[in-house]
């Protein structure tokens, strides 16, 4: 029977070459577009960590004081010292991390000199966000508390420095100082980079991490968000009235999830008797992909690029809906015919909805087509993500369930109307 | 023509999803076209928007300082460097510049206010710092006051920063703080205990970055005369002279490094015009603008394709009634005139459908998007484009229409 229907549907598409172009050029238009910025979509929205994102929680609150709150404000996304080490040292997480971006001069062997990314994190940093290392190890709690002068180094900044040699044991010169290699990151890029999205929110890991209590110790240069409410000194100071930390936490399960909300209630409370402030404060504590959510990572163009091509798909699928439907009608005798020796209407129905089918696989395997061009023109753009972009296999399952059921619901009206033709009046009339 | 319309209404009501499909497709298509129309214009507009900088000869050098130095040293490591750069044989002058430049992409800003214990800010302005070559490097226009005299300007640490006591403003700051006119000579804070007071105005000062909150507060500049000694770097704004901008930009990191090695400047990025600059900070509206033509252009070519075809099956449905009508007197124009009032009528009500969806389309934009609201003439402009689109693509099977012969009524089957 299919088979059948599928050679009507051959002889049919071939009597009207050009319609059936155009109508399977419609279809491969909308569906390139549409697939292609819903790749950007899928990747730019897409979960960074999926095997812990439900467990690794952005730690956030508002304990200005009084001239400097406002309370319609969204909460800070950064911490100060003060506070980061007050929960650093309470360490109620299963682990936690207090984290800033930075920056560091240091030398090659030839005495260049190489301004890298860096990263001042504690401890926790490593297992927590399941940091691999391919060489040596990442320092201890131990390191934290004794300001070591340590470092683990990217794989990239490895090949640089050292030609991919373990360079464990080593030493990294930054300016007049000096820290020692203790390990080597394995392949380790989170895209979006979730942890600290205020210093570029794609691209590769940092190329130098150390612990951050070394780092205040050198005075090493911090890069990212800095907001001070009072004018004084050093905005890094224990005391300095300058939030600038991003502070995580791992709870792994909901119950220490909700235990650790009640211990931060109880922190806030606590500032607000010790006279910080005297408004009730805020927290905000969100799984990471709350927080890639309430920071809108994906950036608004690639949203409205999104709409508009789901709009233009929109147009092209009632194009083909309005040229299928003349195309069928148009031949009203010939399924008259069909009617009148007796095929019964569901029938009728089924082979202009094959026929609706084979013009979707064709614009959808052109409509793929394109979308991989589009996917690579979006590679060639100038933007932090485009080297990120690709299409997975899901995409491209994706890709053709669009093709088939998009073109199969255009085809639903035209055979609707087709099968109910009256078989008399419908010979007759030609 | 008046006389056709009931006829054609009839004979629409036996092509009721046809019709349908082709309003319904006209209506959305206004809908996205105007919009992007729109959205293309605002970008279009953003790429055109002036920076007051001497675009063509100046350049900007990303200087990172490596190895250990005092604020004391960097302070006279700027000062050396700068000068080493007026030296040299292509340029104009030279000035060191923080806080980022015009068209940098972000940079420094802070709240004003007209009192110190103001607790609602009057507005924000872009902070530039530089020396007093700044103004001559960069080529802005001094419309009033004076430019800032060397013993004005200091080194600034970037741990404790200190108000100037005087500040020179763009125009749109100006008179955003003292709309009357009086601003030289006046004083404001920003965000700091101490007042400046305005000594100077140039004309034109763009801002660091071309974001929403650029463009509330767009031209809104000030530039304080301090060195800032960031331990990170600085960035040097060098205006070549006339026709020797890519001389001087081959010299000018050749200088440094002679001034001393212990820097960095990327060989790729770290140099860059602002033919460049330009370009990278409006990349994506540009890609955006481009997007969008596309897809209108495209979107316009489906639509008329999809009025040619459906307009053929009807033609070719009604060949005989065509030929009734042209055997009982009809003239050829006649016919023509039917087809096209036939679109016509479905056009208008397209687009009066379309309107209506744009609206509702650029409403929902202005707040999902922050966009602003669509001025009408781009519906306007839209409406007569879809109809012009309509009539221009019936032609074609309506003059075939026309030409059916009138012995075709005669024939059956």
């Amino acid at each position: 029977m299919f088979g059948y229907y599928f050679n009507l549907a051959m002889l049919s598409l071939k009597r009207n070459k050009v319609l059936t172009a155009l109508m399977v050029l419609t279809i491969a238009l909308g569906i390139g577009t549409s697939m292609t910025t819903l790749t950007v979509m899928h990747v730019l929205s897409g979960d960074p960590i999926p095997q812990k994102s439900a467990q690794l929680f952005r730690v956030r609150m508002n304990v200005f004081p009084d001239d400097a709150f406002k309370r319609g404000d969204r909460v800070p996304d950064n911490l100060t010292r003060r506070d980061a080490e007050a929960l650093l040292h309470d360490a109620r997480g299963d682990r936690q991390a207090a984290m800033s971006a930075g920056s560091m001069v240091v030398m090659s062997a030839q005495g260049d000199p190489l301004n890298v990314e860096a990263r001042y994190t504690n401890a926790d940093f490593f297992p927590m966000f399941d940091v691999p290392l391919r060489y040596g190890h990442a320092w201890s709690r131990g390191d934290d508390a004794g300001h070591a002068h340590v470092a683990v180094i990217s794989g990239s900044l490895n090949e640089q420095l050292f030609g991919g040699a373990d360079s464990v044991g080593k030493a990294l010169l930054v300016g007049d100082q000096s820290l020692r290699i203790i390990g080597v990151l394995g392949d380790w890029d989170m895209n979006p980079r979730f942890y600290d999205l205020s210093n570029g929110q794609f691209g590769d890991s940092e190329d130098v991490f150390v612990p951050l209590s070394t780092a205040l110790d050198m005075k090493l240069p911090t890069s990212g968000q800095t907001w001070c409410w009072g004018n004084n000194g050093n905005a890094h100071d224990a005391n300095a009235p300058c939030i600038w930390l991003q502070y995580w936490a791992q709870l792994d399960t909901p119950a220490k999830a909700v235990a650790y909300r009640q211990y931060l209630q109880n922190y806030i409370a606590l500032q607000q008797k010790a006279g910080r402030f005297t408004h009730s404060g805020q927290l905000e504590l969100q799984d990471v992909m709350q927080w890639l959510d309430a920071k809108g990572v994906v950036p608004s163009d690639v949203r409205l690029q999104m709409w508009l091509a789901l709009g233009f798909l929109g147009i092209c699928l009632i194009n083909t809906v309005g040229l299928l439907l003349a195309k069928f009608l148009r031949r009203g005798s010939e399924l008259g015919v069909r009617r009148a020796l007796g095929a019964s209407r569901r029938s009728i129905f089924l082979q202009c909805l094959i026929e609706a089918g084979m013009v979707g696989m064709v614009g959808g395997v052109f409509g793929l087509v394109l979308a991989g061009l589009g996917v690579l023109l979006v590679r060639h753009q100038p933007t932090d993500y485009a080297a990120y972009i690709h299409m997975d296999l899901r995409m491209l399952l994706a890709t053709f369930v669009l093709a088939l059921s998009s073109s199969l619901l255009a085809g639903l009206l035209p055979a609707w109307r087709a099968m109910q033709l009256s078989p008399a009046i419908a010979i007759k009339s030609n | 023509m008046n006389m056709q319309i009931k006829p054609i209404l009839i004979a629409l009501r036996r092509h009721k999803a046809g019709t349908f499909l082709i309003a319904l497709q006209i209506a959305l298509t206004l809908a996205i076209v105007c919009n992007a129309l729109f959205i293309i214009h605002q970008r279009l507009a953003n790429l055109s928007e002036r920076s007051g900088v001497d675009e063509a000869n100046v350049f900007v050098i990303q200087n990172q300082w490596a190895g250990d130095r005092t604020q004391q040293q960097i302070d006279a490591q700027m000062q050396a460097d700068v000068l080493a750069l007026r030296q040299l044989p292509g340029v104009r002058d030279a000035a060191p510049i923080s806080g980022g430049y015009p068209l940098r992409g972000g940079g420094w800003d802070n709240f004003v206010t007209m009192t110190p214990d103001q607790v609602k800010p009057t507005t924000d302005s872009a902070v530039y710092l530089g020396d007093e070559h700044l103004l001559d490097t960069l080529g802005l226009r001094l419309i009033a006051g004076r430019n800032f005299r060397s013993d004005e300007v200091h080194g600034m640490g970037t741990e404790q920063v200190i108000i100037p006591p005087v500040v020179i403003v763009s125009k749109a700051l100006a008179e955003r703080l003292f709309p009357d006119g009086s601003a030289l000579g006046k004083s404001f804070y920003a965000m700091g205990s101490t007042p400046s007071t305005i000594i100077g105005i140039v004309d034109l000062l763009h801002r660091q970055g071309a974001s929403q909150w650029d463009k509330a507060h767009a031209g809104q500049s000030l530039i304080w005369p301090a060195r800032l000694d960031d331990v990170a770097g600085t960035f040097y704004v060098v205006r070549a002279k006339p026709g020797q901008l890519a001389a001087a930009m081959r010299e000018a990191p050749k200088a440094l490094y002679a001034q001393s090695r212990m820097r960095i400047i990327d060989p790729k990025d770290g140099i860059q015009d602002y033919a460049e600059i330009r370009h990278r900070v409006f990349d994506s509206d540009r890609g955006m603008a481009i997007l969008m033509g596309i897809i209108s252009a495209v979107l316009l070519a489906i639509t008329a394709a999809g009025i040619v075809g459906l307009t053929s099956f009807w033609v070719g449905q009604r060949r005989k009634q065509i030929g009734v009508r042209r055997a009982l007197g009809a003239t050829r124009h006649d016919i023509l005139s039917y087809f096209l009032t036939e679109n016509l009528l479905i056009g208008i009500a397209g687009v009066a459908v379309g309107t209506v969806l744009a609206i509702g389309i650029n409403l929902w934009m202005v707040t999902r998007f922050e966009m602003d609201r669509m001025s009408m003439a781009y519906v306007g402009v839209g409406v007569i484009v879809l109809l012009l689109l309509g009539q221009g693509s019936v032609l074609a099977p309506a003059l075939r229409a026309s030409r059916v012969s009138p012995v075709e009524a005669t024939r059956s089957v």
